[in-house]
């Protein structure tokens, strides 16, 4: 069984280089049938894949011992569900996973595009095939999942495994992984067309309408897998954060900045035909941060607390990168004359100008995230002394580029292009500059001092404000035209311009997801020993510790405390705090109790127990941090919207430069 | 070209900024790695500076008194007394053999006060169980 898995890898690894030969000789030779080979070649690859995967699947679910892997994650008594997420649970599971996700999106782009695209297309699955390479020989060679555990030739197996690391046995961190992968490795598909289109000096921008749509499902993916990363921290890891600045985190950060930040300013080529060269820098640096990501979190060359075990394939990693590198400068140095810009900026207030400084500031917080993640290896080789900065460091650099940014999310979309007037200015912001400082006055009344979070609710009620209005505004202008209500007319006008208003409401959800943040202002904690029967106050909550329970179940040992929730002065609810001890992998866990609600979270978590007994508490009082979710769930919703089709087809108007009259030019008759 | 002058000085004043921002999050945070052998070679330096020191749990030498934990932090040959003092129970981590981080500073009197200690099991992400075999290294 294991010889066919690891036998399925080698030849997928032989097809996927024959794939590259086949698509790039048969371009040059002008051979049509090498070119199909090399395509079927990649449906080959992925059928290989899928049986390979399969079969580790098939080994973990039936507690296959004699593999080294299925021995390390999985042991009889968990859960089948968790036997299945153990694929993901460790190094070379995860690989074949990312491995896996690639062939797939491969196999997908090269049957969407099988009678489109034909000069393009080679190339396209030229570089598609180079990655896909690239990590079937790392899974092939060094890190096969199919190692059997031997003692000298003898095949032996273990009687029970070392079960899946109890932390990850969670439904978020379940399903984290893949969605994390599947947006890191989606931006390979706008890169290796964005290559294709360099490659064969294409003037338009094919590649940009083409992958639109893989563009946005793939930022999708990676924003869902970064919240859900946050969503188990702040639900399972016990210390009430949703974000730490640890290297592992900021690595799938920064592919979704520059994602972001892409997806931006392909509006910019789409509409005025500007930022070409911009967009060809942002699509490669995107996908060689997300390789970056895959390397940071498999290699160990930051330590962090959870990097996976140190291994052998770094270099790997920077050869690849580096080979990478110099190709997409050379191609773009190369060729500048097809990315010329068609238009050029005219005024510091304009649309332009806007998303000139929207990607300037997301790239600014890109490469400090960078920069402070990689500041231990970078002062290793510049000092010799191996520095790390800490998280006030980024939210130092970050905060203000996080409200610089809101600013203009409520700005951008509202001002003209080319030049915005004095009068236009102040029709669309009077009322919501307005509320906007109305929101910070009646704060700041409150007894609210906190600068950063002031700001933030100010600029929150602002672009909450310019948005809604953009709603009213085209909803009244159907309504009146068609005598359709309100409501029928906002779903008409969205329908429209779907990219627009769908667009909109992700610009909504990261408001909510800002207000989310905000609240981290107003935290609130404490950590205590307690005996059961006292209880102790924490801002306007009594907390009540009545009894301590313990049992156990096959999988775990656990023991739980029973509190009683009072706010001020009332019965509110019971909490109960568990700590597990997992048997198989002899690791104790904590099950924190939390009682969300959207004003505040009440976050109770059973540390541990004191040197005489008494059961340490850490209680803490989350303002506002339900709002992230909220604004996760809304970010999928206006996600979904930019993907539903318009119904009007739009025609964006370019303005194209026909020609340039100087003074001393004769004038054309 | 007065355009671009517009542009030039607004992103110039933004890079600034944010430039002038990073530098005081870096001295404000920078924690120095330090192998414990270092440590010895520091002189002054070593009383200023937040440090962090990597090693094992030594076998045996967790002590708790009260809320005090110390313990030996070895490092090849070398150990290094370390004293936690925090209300933040350790995690369950942390036991002898455990790989530990320890942020902190260190004391006149040759005691390490950890602010913050972060623990992994050994071999809690790659755990093999009974026989390891040939190929898999540990670190």
């Amino acid at each position: 069984m294991e010889n066919i898995g690891a036998l399925a890898l080698l030849l997928a690894f032989c097809l996927a280089v024959y794939a590259i030969l086949g698509s790039l000789i048969g371009k040059w030779k002008s051979k049509a049938f090498l070119v199909l080979s090399a395509e079927r070649a990649v449906y080959s690859v992925w059928f290989l894949l899928t049986l390979s995967a399969g079969l580790l699947v098939y080994s973990l679910l039936t507690n296959d011992f004699r593999l080294s892997y299925v021995a390390g994650h999985v042991n009889r008594d968990m859960p089948w569900i968790y036997k299945f997420t153990a694929w993901w649970g460790g190094q070379e599971g995860s690989l074949l996973l990312w491995t896996w996700i690639l062939s797939c999106y491969c196999a997908l782009v090269v049957f969407q595009n099988r009678r489109k695209f034909r000069d393009m297309m080679p190339y396209v699955t030229a570089t598609l095939m180079v990655t896909q390479a690239f990590f079937l020989c790392l899974i092939t060679f060094p890190l096969s999942p199919f190692q059997v555990l031997a003692v000298g030739r003898e095949i032996m197996a273990v009687p029970d495994g070392n079960g899946l690391n109890p932390l990850l046995q969670y439904w978020a961190m379940a399903i984290h992984p893949p969605t994390l992968y599947l947006g890191y490795v989606g931006f390979i598909v706008p890169f290796a067309f964005a290559m294709g289109s360099l490659i064969t000096r294409q003037p338009g921008d094919a590649w940009i309408h083409t992958t639109r749509r893989w563009a946005l499902v793939t930022w999708l993916f990676q924003s869902c897998g970064v919240l859900l990363g946050a969503g188990w921290a702040y639900a399972v890891l016990g210390w009430g954060g949703y974000w730490g600045w640890d290297p592992v985190e900021n690595a799938s950060l920064l592919p979704w900045i520059t994602g972001t930040a892409f997806l931006h300013s392909v509006m910019m080529q789409e509409k005025k035909g500007m930022m070409k060269v911009w967009n060809m820098v942002l699509i490669s640096s995107t996908f060689f941060l997300c390789i970056l990501g895959t390397m940071l979190t498999r290699s160990g060359i930051v330590s962090s607390v959870h990097a996976f075990a140190q291994s052998p394939i770094g270099k790997y990693f920077a050869i690849f990168l580096a080979a990478h590198i110099a190709v997409v400068v050379y191609l773009i140095l190369d060729r500048l004359e097809y990315l010329k810009s068609e238009s050029q900026l005219e005024s510091v207030v304009s649309r332009e100008s806007s998303f000139l400084f929207n990607n300037l500031l997301l790239l600014a917080s890109c490469f400090a995230v960078l920069w402070g993640t990689l500041f231990p290896v970078i002062s290793e080789a510049v000092t010799g002394e191996k520095i790390s900065v800490d998280a006030p460091f980024y939210n130092r650099v970050n905060v203000p580029i996080g409200l610089f940014l809101m600013l203009l999310t409520g700005v951008g979309p509202l001002i003209a292009w080319r030049r915005s007037s004095l009068d236009s200015l102040k029709r669309a912001f009077l009322w919501p500059t307005v509320a906007g400082l109305a929101t910070i006055g009646i704060l700041m009344g409150l007894g609210i001092r906190h600068f950063y979070a002031l700001i933030s609710f100010g600029l929150c009620v602002f672009v909450t404000w310019t948005v809604i209005a953009e709603f009213f505004k085209g909803a009244i202008a159907i309504g009146a035209k068609t005598g359709q209500n309100l409501a029928a007319a906002m779903v008409e006008l969205t329908h429209r311009n779907t990219r627009r208003y769908g667009g909109y409401i992700v610009h909504l959800a990261i408001v909510f997801m800002f207000i989310g943040f905000s609240g981290a202002a107003f935290n609130l904690d404490k950590t205590i020993e307690v005996k059961p029967g006292e209880s102790f106050r924490l801002g306007a909550w009594d907390l009540k510790v009545k009894d301590l329970q313990q049992g156990e179940n096959p999988n775990y040992r656990w023991g739980h405390l029973v509190v009683d929730a009072w706010k001020n002065g009332a019965y509110v609810a019971t909490l109960k705090p568990e700590k597990r001890s997992y048997r198989a992998a002899r690791t104790d866990t904590t099950e924190v109790a939390i009682r969300r609600r959207l004003n505040e979270d009440l976050y109770i978590n059973f540390a541990g127990v004191g040197e005489d007994g008494r059961p340490v508490v850490q209680a803490y009082v989350f303002p506002l941090v339900s709002w992230i979710w909220v604004g996760f769930v809304t970010l999928i919703f206006g996600t979904l919207i930019c993907l539903v089709p318009s119904k009007v087809r739009l025609q964006f108007p370019k303005t194209k430069v026909l020609g340039v009259v100087t003074q001393d030019a004769p004038v054309p008759r | 070209m007065k355009r671009y002058g517009k542009f030039a000085a607004l992103i110039v004043l933004i890079i600034g900024t944010l430039v002038w921002l990073a530098v005081g999050g870096i001295q404000e945070t920078k924690t120095y790695y330090k192998t414990v052998a270092e440590l010895g070679g520091m002189g002054e330096n070593a009383y200023d500076n937040r440090l962090r020191v990597a090693g094992d749990v030594q076998d045996g030498s967790i002590q708790r008194k009260g809320r005090e934990v110390s313990f030996a932090l070895r490092q090849e040959k070398l150990t290094l007394r370390v004293v936690y003092n925090n209300i933040e129970p350790l995690t369950d981590t942390f036991r002898d053999g455990a790989q530990a981080v320890c942020d902190g500073k260190m004391g006149r009197d040759g005691v390490f006060r950890a602010t913050r200690i972060q623990a992994k099991c050994a071999s809690k992400y790659e755990a093999k169980p009974g026989q390891k075999p040939a190929v898999q290294k540990q670190t």
